[in-house]
């Protein structure tokens, strides 16, 4: 069970670096929603399936969703920054 | 290494990558990006009090309730506040989106000058500058041959 | 500078917060009401899953909370996006693959939903979850077909009916002499699907409220004018 948990932390924390260092919105935008399906393996763990289920809709359908809607509005979908 | 220190310092790590995504970038979508990451963090925080050893989800199975559970109020607590997070998040964008159609940039420093001329012209002061900027070199005074 | 003494606040909080780290009990900080409510939430309000039982009847007021919270959020969205022109070409509609997709999973995506709500007291699950997935339910065949938009005044009228509804369901519990938003009905047998009082008809509320909301930000955000 330690060894889970490591690998999925340190994917999650992997992630969550490379959404910030990513040079690219979409590839930025794809690591985010590692960073939440990672997020919601833990919840799992961690005996609270409400919450993993409310995490893995919200976090890895809903925020991308609305994040890539807001791209594509401002024109950053396509090209790099 | 035991999971609570695990996942304690995922927390942590989670919650400081995340201020790192406000305090550093200077575009503002990464901002946004690191507000979305700062709350999870701060919820994954929350539920690791809820957790015991050897404890299972506060769920009946067949044979009835089980005997160590978790405890569920942080459990509901986290439940709103990640529903919160995307009301947030998208009040956030929808922001980011007039900002854009405003100041025609999304880089924070160029929007934070701009910011400041409207405000000085509005107020019919002039700019805040420094004592130490070089005054500009008139020509009246020089030719006197 | 700036991004120095950003860096030496990042690791002075660092440090701080695992300085924290060492003087609280880890597990369990010490608030015993959760035992408590284990304990006693089978028999006093009757649901399968104790979560659904905290989220609605012991804190049942901070649910119509976070309610209004996430209705103030996507009105004020709702208000700042601008209408898109009437004279902008319109967008045009998608491949095969994404139009038949989009009408595959649509009555899936409802049916998940739905069940995912009305079991909410008994499995993991409730009217936050099975709320989004209607919510995206709603919005696959609107990427398929951007020229068919959601009607905006039935959106506004489902959820305000289901918000409306809520309140009222919780009213009722006045009228009976007991405290606001106080479960109805009775217990029924744990584990069946009509059991734990007016606490499924809640749930079908919030369900269909934060559906409804979530459905209507995603349409305007995504009618709205695409700035180049």
């Amino acid at each position: 069970m330690e060894l889970i948990t490591l690998i999925i932390t340190s994917v999650m924390l992997a992630s969550a670096l490379a959404v910030l260092l990513l040079k690219d919105f979409l590839s930025a935008l794809a690591a985010f929603s590692a960073v939440s399906l990672a997020l919601s393996v833990l919840f799992v763990l961690l005996q609270a399936p409400d919450v993993a289920m409310t995490e893995a809709a919200i976090g890895a359908g809903l925020s991308s969703v609305l994040f890539a809607l807001a791209l594509r509005k401002l024109g950053i979908w396509r090209s790099g920054e | 290494m035991e999971m609570g220190v695990i996942l304690f310092m995922a927390a942590i790590g989670l919650m400081l990558i995340g201020i790192a995504g406000i305090v550093f970038p200077s575009h503002l979508i990464r901002i946004i990006f690191g507000i979305a990451l700062l709350e999870a963090g701060a919820n994954l925080l929350l539920l690791l009090s809820s957790f015991k050893e050897g404890a299972a989800a506060p769920i009946m199975l067949e044979t009835g309730f089980p005997q160590n559970m978790a405890d569920p109020v942080p459990q509901a607590l986290v439940l709103t506040a990640i529903v919160i997070g995307v009301g947030i998040l998208a009040l956030a964008l929808i922001l980011a989106l007039r900002v854009q159609a405003a100041y025609g940039t999304l880089d924070m420093r160029q929007v934070r000058q701009r910011m400041e001329r409207d405000i000085a012209k509005q107020a019919g002061i002039s700019m805040p500058s420094s004592i130490q900027a070089p005054r500009p070199i008139t020509t009246h005074g020089a030719d006197d041959e | 500078m700036r991004k120095a003494t950003s860096a030496i606040f990042l690791l002075g909080l660092g440090i701080l917060i695992a300085a924290i780290y060492q003087q609280l009990t880890f597990y369990g900080s010490g608030v015993n009401i959760g035992q408590a409510i284990n304990g006693m939430a089978a028999n006093q309000v009757g649901t399968a899953n104790i979560v659904t039982s905290v989220v609605l009847a012991y804190r049942g007021l901070d649910t119509l909370v976070e309610l209004s919270i996430l209705f103030t959020a996507a009105t004020a969205g709702g208000m700042l996006l601008g209408r898109r022109k009437p004279t902008a070409q319109p967008d045009t509609n998608g491949g095969f693959v994404l139009r038949a997709g989009a009408d595959l999973f649509f009555p899936l995506l409802l049916v998940v939903g739905i069940y995912i709500i009305v079991h909410g007291h008994l499995t993991p699950g409730g009217g936050f979850q099975g709320g989004v997935i209607l919510a995206s339910a709603f919005f696959v065949p609107m990427l398929a077909r951007p020229g068919h938009q959601l009607d905006q005044r039935w959106i506004a009228l489902v959820e305000g009916l289901a918000g409306a509804s809520f309140i009222f369901i919780g009213l009722l519990a006045m009228i009976g002499g007991q405290a606001f938003l106080s479960t109805l009905f009775g217990k029924g047998e744990l584990g069946e699907l009509f059991s734990a009082g007016s606490l499924p008809l809640l749930y079908t509320a919030v369900g269909l409220k934060v559906g409804a909301e979530l459905a209507g930000l995603l349409a305007h955000l995504s009618d709205a004018e695409a700035l180049d």
